[in-house]
């Protein structure tokens, strides 16, 4: 008989210390491997950890709702096979350790807190990697003030920069004025500065990475939803106290799982460095929620297997979850199309950005009453704009179009969204 | 019994990274505590550089009189063989660390650190329970600085004991080993092998490499392997060490030369100096989320480790292995700590080996700049032609100063000395490249006639011009 010690691993962020949520297992427990051992919370989600190995709970580290140290073992179990002894945590442990990280969770949706970059300091005696000439009090003086002396001219022999250029850098408006665009008024001449830090930066790189590499492909369409707005109002009505209060937005789920089987390559995950496009039967539809640390991007999954109330109660779970910042790394992650909604903001059109590597990003504009000509009359009818964007490289733009007008059908013509 | 406190800032370890965290963190009025096995001043002052320093230093003042036994050289004549009495050396190196060890305790002290000599173990990444003489206790700290530094290297078949010893046993021995064969020609085994000859033991290198201190180029080593060949110390390179014999007068040693031949060698001690190793066991590192590359701790510029709040520095960290590296890690560590802004990006770091004559490495040596693509100028000035060296007999060992600059803006990008005294010449081409200097930089800068600097203003000079005495 062996023992295997299972250390609470690092879950990302270099964090020290971990709540222990709750406990699925219990000491004489007998467990199978990825079987759910216990769950962690962290400062962005609620992790999962499964067993490892199978075999039986000899010890749990402490009881749920404490705080546990990184590191410590949280559970030892006795295997049957020989003991492999003490494993200690590392990366591949934490990895195995975290159940089904939906496709993969690097490309999930911007969830993911930033790690501090932990670069092994090459300690060279390389004076050539200093294209920046600079006396050690220079250096030191302008980490201190945040300035990065590529950007400061040095009047010295070779280039050098000088106490005195420093200054004069400094004097001249520093960093921001050096930056080539000044978003500043002329008139004022104070500044903020925000670093960019964990969600922000991974929204800003995923941001930079989809434009970069998707040639996106936006198309928009006007859809009269005046029907399809009497019969959300009819159900709410006649609704059922179980039953959720149904939003616009179940609709529109219901009405993409209906057609995209028809649509393949739009519920679709480009891998772009193996030149591979990998269409989905599953519709795991992301929904893009603004949260106090910013865009997030909860995955409501199998939407072709939800009816509408479950599309909807599903849909207020994971946007709660993920404002409240207890959604699970899981529940963050998968999405195979991506929804987007300034509907109730306003404005008229949006050219949304792919989540990548999906295909297909469909974003909800402002319903508003408009005079319209409908059956050769000018009326007053629900119009609501549809902007969505493809990337081209997989999606053609007729084919976009076909899309979109199919979900324009089923939205003008609610009833065959249920048939 | 086990207590339980907190503080701020734990150092682990007070060697040179460790120690001087400790005192610029209490300085900048952190509640600072130091953990400290041995006596503080770490493997630099206890087992490594001062005592070497020492020993070396003695040992030279040795073989300098000896030359004067009736030899009536520079005028001078002893009309009897110097004796040495190295229990009283050994005494006097003694109390030369225990000064320099006092002294760091002293400056712990007036910074208000508190110095807890006992074992650090890690049960977590924050939490490190110290075992010491009179129980234990458990510390939680803010901010963990481990400065665990490194070990001699053992060799597989030639473990340490008896005749075996390494660097820390070479620089305690009370008798002259007649025969002393070091494993490796690297900066220790040299310097320790060289400090032997000199107190009269016979000496043999046995070398993995095709020549001695592989890393630095053959101009620069030249002087020294003339020294060693004029003593009579052998060096045989391309040598595998494969196992030893030991009986009560010494051992055997066996080695597979260049030709792949076994052959052996006797020797009353094996100097073991193929290396450190950093200390990454028997502390609880295992215990926490910190990663490593390849032996090393992983760091990035600031000396931030994996885990928040947990730093390392020195030796624990990567190449290269060098007190003063870990010095100015570990002032930058507490500094941060502190809520400075501040990363590690010396544009060199110096090293020095106390061989005879001493070498200085600063930068890129010609090779290495070429290496990078770099379109270089070398400027070389012999110390056979600065008054001041023939004045100390240091023009006769072959030594130099050799200037590396950037051909196109004539930025130095390395500086290089091999001869007597040199290391105290590693100062000013430190500065030189740290402040960016041209090589009109270091010409123009008067240098004092006579002195051995004057070498380096001839070096810059004759790097894109000419030397005015060469």
């Amino acid at each position: 008989m062996g023992h295997y010690s299972f250390k609470l691993p690092d879950l990302g962020e270099g964090i020290v210390e971990s709540e222990i949520v709750d406990w699925h297992v219990s000491v004489g427990d007998r467990v199978e491997e990825d079987d759910l051992l216990v769950d962690v919370m962290t400062d962005k989600a609620t992790v999962e950890l499964s067993a490892p190995v199978a075999g039986t709970i000899v010890r749990l580290g402490c009881d749920a709702g404490e705080m546990f140290a990184v590191g410590s073992e949280l559970i030892l179990i006795e295997t049957a096979g020989e003991g492999e002894a003490v494993i200690s945590p590392s990366p591949s442990a934490a990895e195995a350790a975290t159940p089904k990280p939906a496709p993969s969770v690097p490309q999930a949706a911007p969830v993911q807190a930033p790690e501090p970059a932990s670069h092994k300091t090459t300690i060279s005696h390389v004076p050539g990697r200093h294209e920046i000439l600079a006396a050690p009090s220079v250096r030191r003086r302008a980490r201190a003030e945040d300035i990065d002396l590529a950007v400061v001219p040095g009047t010295g022999p070779a280039g050098r920069i000088s106490n005195t250029d420093l200054e004069n850098f400094i004097a001249a408006g520093g960093m921001q004025a050096a930056l080539p665009v000044s978003n500043q008024s002329a008139a004022r001449s104070a500044t903020t500065e925000i670093p960019l830090r964990g969600l922000r930066r991974v929204i800003a790189q995923k941001m930079v990475a989809a434009k970069r590499n998707i040639p996106h492909y936006s198309y928009v369409e006007e859809i009269d939803i005046t029907a399809l707005e009497e019969l959300r109002q009819h159900l709410n009505e006649n609704r059922k106290p179980s039953q959720p209060k149904l939003t616009l937005l179940p609709f529109i789920m219901q009405a993409l799982a209906k057609t995209l089987p028809e649509f393949p390559f739009c519920n679709a995950r480009f891998d772009d460095e193996r030149e591979v496009l990998t269409q989905y039967d599953a519709v795991h539809i992301g929904i893009a929620t603004m949260t106090e640390k910013g865009l997030m991007v909860p995955v409501v999954k199998h939407s072709e297997a939800l009816d509408i109330w479950q599309s909807a109660s599903e849909l207020s779970r994971l946007s709660a979850a993920a404002r409240e910042g207890s959604a699970r790394v899981d529940e963050l992650s998968g999405s195979t199309i991506t929804i987007t909604s300034l509907g109730a903001i306003g404005g008229i059109v949006t050219t949304p950005v792919i989540n990548a590597p999906e295909t297909t990003i469909v974003g909800i504009n402002k319903l508003q009453d408009k005079p319209v000509v409908y059956h050769g009359e000018i009326v007053v009818r629900k119009m609501m704009n549809l902007s969505s964007s493809f990337d081209h490289r997989v999606v053609d733009g007729y084919d976009a179009a076909l899309m979109v007008q199919a979900l324009k059908r089923l939205l003008e013509n609610p009833a065959s969204i249920f048939v | 019994m086990n207590t339980h406190r907190k503080c701020k800032v734990l150092v682990v370890g007070g060697g040179p990274g460790g120690y001087v965290a400790a005192i610029r963190a209490g300085q900048l009025g952190l509640d600072t505590v130091l953990v400290e096995a041995d006596r503080t001043g770490g493997t630099c002052l206890i087992r490594g550089c001062i005592p070497s320093k020492a020993l070396i230093h003695a040992a030279s003042r040795y073989e300098e009189l000896l030359a004067h036994v009736g030899s009536g050289k520079l005028g001078i004549s002893l009309s009897s063989a110097p004796e040495l009495n190295l229990v009283a050396t050994q005494q006097w190196k003694e109390s030369v660390v225990d000064r320099l060890n006092g002294g760091v305790e002293g400056l712990l002290a007036k910074a208000g650190v508190e110095v807890i000599h006992g074992w650090a173990t890690f049960a977590d990444a924050k939490t490190c329970e110290i075992e010491t003489a009179d129980g234990g206790q458990t510390l939680h700290a803010e901010h963990v600085i481990l400065a665990n530094g490194s070990s001699v290297t053992e060799l597989p078949g030639i473990p340490f004991g008896g005749a075996v010893i390494s660097s820390t046993e070479a620089l305690t021995l009370t008798e002259v080993p007649e025969q002393l064969v070091v494993i490796g020609a690297g900066y220790i085994g040299l310097e320790l092998g060289i400090a032997w000859r000199k107190l009269g033991a016979k000496v043999t290198f046995i070398e993995g490499g095709e020549r001695i201190l592989p890393i630095y180029d053959k101009e620069l080593t030249r002087p020294i392997q003339q020294w060693l060949k004029k003593h009579d110390v052998e060096v045989i390179t391309s040598a595998r060490a494969e196992s030893v014999d030991q009986d009560d007068v010494g051992a055997v040693l066996h080695y597979r030369d260049k030709a792949g031949e076994l052959q052996s060698i006797a020797a009353s001690k094996v100097l073991v100096a193929v290396g450190r190793s950093p200390n990454t066991q028997g502390w609880g590192l295992e215990n926490m989320p910190v990663d490593k590359q390849g032996a090393f701790v992983q760091v990035n510029d600031q000396c931030r480790t994996s885990t928040r709040n947990v730093w390392a520095i020195g030796d624990l960290v990567g190449e290269p292995m060098l007190a003063h590296k870990a010095s100015a890690q570990g002032e930058m560590v507490a500094e941060i700590i502190a809520g400075h802004k501040r990363s590690f990006d010396p544009v060199a770091i110096p090293a020095v080996c106390f061989t005879e004559p001493e070498i200085v490495s600063v930068g890129l040596t010609p090779d290495e700049a070429k290496a990078k693509g770099l379109d270089i100028s070398v400027g070389k000035f012999p110390f056979a032609a600065i008054g001041k060296a023939l004045t100390m007999e240091a023009g006769e060992d072959g030594g130099f100063v050799r200037v590396v600059a950037r051909t196109d803006d004539h930025v130095i990008v390395g500086i290089q000395a091999v001869g007597a005294h040199v290391a105290e010449l590693s100062g000013e081409f430190a500065l030189a490249l740290e402040m960016g200097a041209l090589v009109e930089d270091l010409a123009a800068t008067i240098h004092v006639h006579p002195s051995l600097s004057e070498a380096t203003m001839e070096a810059a000079l004759a790097t894109f011009g000419k030397a005015i005495h060469g």
